[in-house]
């Protein structure tokens, strides 16, 4: 008889769940990053664009699954690090140096984690449960999406934020998406494709988030 | 480069697993740039022993760098900041005139310190007895042409064999995760046809008994693989993983 515990209440378990929605929501990321350059392309394609996204019934389930994920990924990760946190009761007096050193941001990567979970927050207060703007192309009466993100995009200061976050988030992917794919066991004789991969893939995402506030506060927008 | 050194050295004093133990300066004059780490800490013993004072304890045994039973961290690094080098074979050498250096054990909740610089690493033991072997009839030696093993399969697992369960990775581990351990030993008979009747079984029963030793998870930041002085890969990992997974999926 051996001893065994089902596979999700292991630490390899639950770091695969961990790995899964978090490459769930770096998808989402990436579409939405796309979805979200139609702000350079003008106010009438980037309302069209949310008014056909938000008006299918579809939406509900997917905004079902990006909240499981989130709320799946945020548990199980403070989880985890509790029990990582407490596999070292006496801290050593100093760190690692040299050619043993580990990179900070893999090492923090709770810490980008909770940048995030504010910035998302205070994302969809700001945006999604924000002003409610109306226009009308044609005959169909739509929110006004746009407007309010330029208005957002002037600010200076919010501008700011949201670089700041934007950088956090590439942070956040330049370690997560190759450790999900390690988690998975998606890694064979050479981990450097997955590091890679995970680099390219933070550095698209967050160029693609960056340029969006910067265009818009430097040119105005269009009204 | 001068043939001796002066250091100064904090060294973790700890007088039993109760005690709670601190850092004590020593200094240490005319150390021979040829010793190695364990025998510049047999002179500083020796020096302690004329005072009266009590010898630091540390783990050694065979000093060749093959039987994983040596092991401190020296200036936060596990073994020292070398790479591949356990810390037997780390030569003084590697370290300046007038250096300081701290001597702290490998510290993990699952390795309760003894005394002074030496821990009780028997949790791996305890992981190596849950599934870590394979099971043969003892007598004489089978014929070796009967199980073909390819070379790249054979090359492949002696990498993961490397391993010598000196716990180096769970000390460099910010979580005091074991996986990169657990990987090497699941890695090495994975690859092996002895290891194949009892793959899940094994898998199963070892990462159970990690994660009840109260190991960390892995949070794949690569120290443990930087630590290692066999130069164990990270890929190991992703194999536990998958078998992890697969016994789970086919049992």
């Amino acid at each position: 008889m051996t001893n065994s515990i089902p596979f999700l209440r292991t630490t390899i378990g639950k770091k695969m769940l961990v790995g899964l929605s978090g490459l769930g929501f770096a998808f989402f990321l990436l579409t939405h990053m796309a979805g979200n350059l139609l702000l350079l392309v003008g106010p009438e394609a980037y309302n069209e664009y949310s008014y056909k996204l938000t008006s299918t019934k579809l939406i509900y389930l997917a905004e079902a699954g990006l909240v499981l994920m989130f709320a799946l990924h945020v548990f199980l990760t403070i989880q985890l690090t509790a029990a990582n946190r407490a596999a070292r009761k006496t801290p050593y007096e100093r760190g690692a140096g040299g050619p043993k050193r580990t990179s900070f941001v893999a090492k923090t990567l709770i810490l980008s984690g909770l940048v995030l979970l504010v910035f998302t927050i205070l994302h969809l207060i700001t945006f999604k449960y924000g002003t409610v703007y109306t226009v009308t192309y044609g005959t169909t009466e739509m929110r006004d999406l746009y407007t309010l993100v330029v208005e957002k995009f002037r600010e200076p200061g919010y501008v700011a934020w949201y670089v700041f976050a934007m950088l956090i988030l590439g942070a956040h992917l330049s370690h997560g998406v190759s450790a999900s794919l390690q988690s998975l066991g998606l890694t064979t004789v050479r981990n450097c494709t997955a590091k890679k991969i995970g680099w390219a893939f933070a550095a698209l995402v967050t160029i693609g988030f960056i340029i969006q506030p910067l265009y818009l506060f430097f040119s105005g927008g269009a009204s | 480069m001068s043939e001796t050194l002066n250091l100064k050295l904090k060294v973790w004093r700890q007088k039993n697993a109760r005690d709670e133990g601190k850092l004590v300066d020593y200094t240490l004059e005319g150390v021979s740039t040829h010793a190695s780490f364990l025998e510049m800490l047999d002179v500083l013993n020796e020096k302690l022993i004329k005072q009266g004072d009590e010898p630091v304890a540390f783990d050694h045994d065979c000093r060749e760098g093959i039987c994983g039973s040596c092991g401190v961290m020296i200036n936060g690094a596990a073994h020292g900041a070398q790479l591949g080098t356990a810390t037997c074979q780390l030569h003084m050498r590697h370290f300046k005139d007038g250096d300081t250096i701290v001597v702290e054990p490998f510290r993990a909740r699952a390795f309760p310190v003894v005394k002074d610089l030496m821990v009780n690493r028997t949790a791996f033991d305890r992981i190596i007895a849950a599934g870590g072997f394979i099971s043969v009839n003892t007598g004489s030696a089978p014929e070796a042409n009967n199980l073909p093993v390819g070379r790249e399969t054979a090359e492949a697992a002696f990498d993961s064999a490397a391993c010598i369960g000196c716990g180096a990775c769970v000390a460099a581990c910010k979580n005091a995760s074991a996986m990169l351990f657990v990987g090497a030993k699941v890695s090495h008979l994975a690859h092996l046809p002895q290891g194949q009747p009892e793959r899940f079984r094994r898998v199963t029963a070892m990462v159970a008994q990690m994660d009840s030793e109260k190991f960390g998870s892995c949070t794949n930041t690569g120290a443990c693989e930087a630590a290692c002085p066999k130069e164990i890969k990270l890929t190991n990992i992703a194999q536990l993983n998958r078998e992890l997974l697969r016994a789970s999926l086919c049992r």
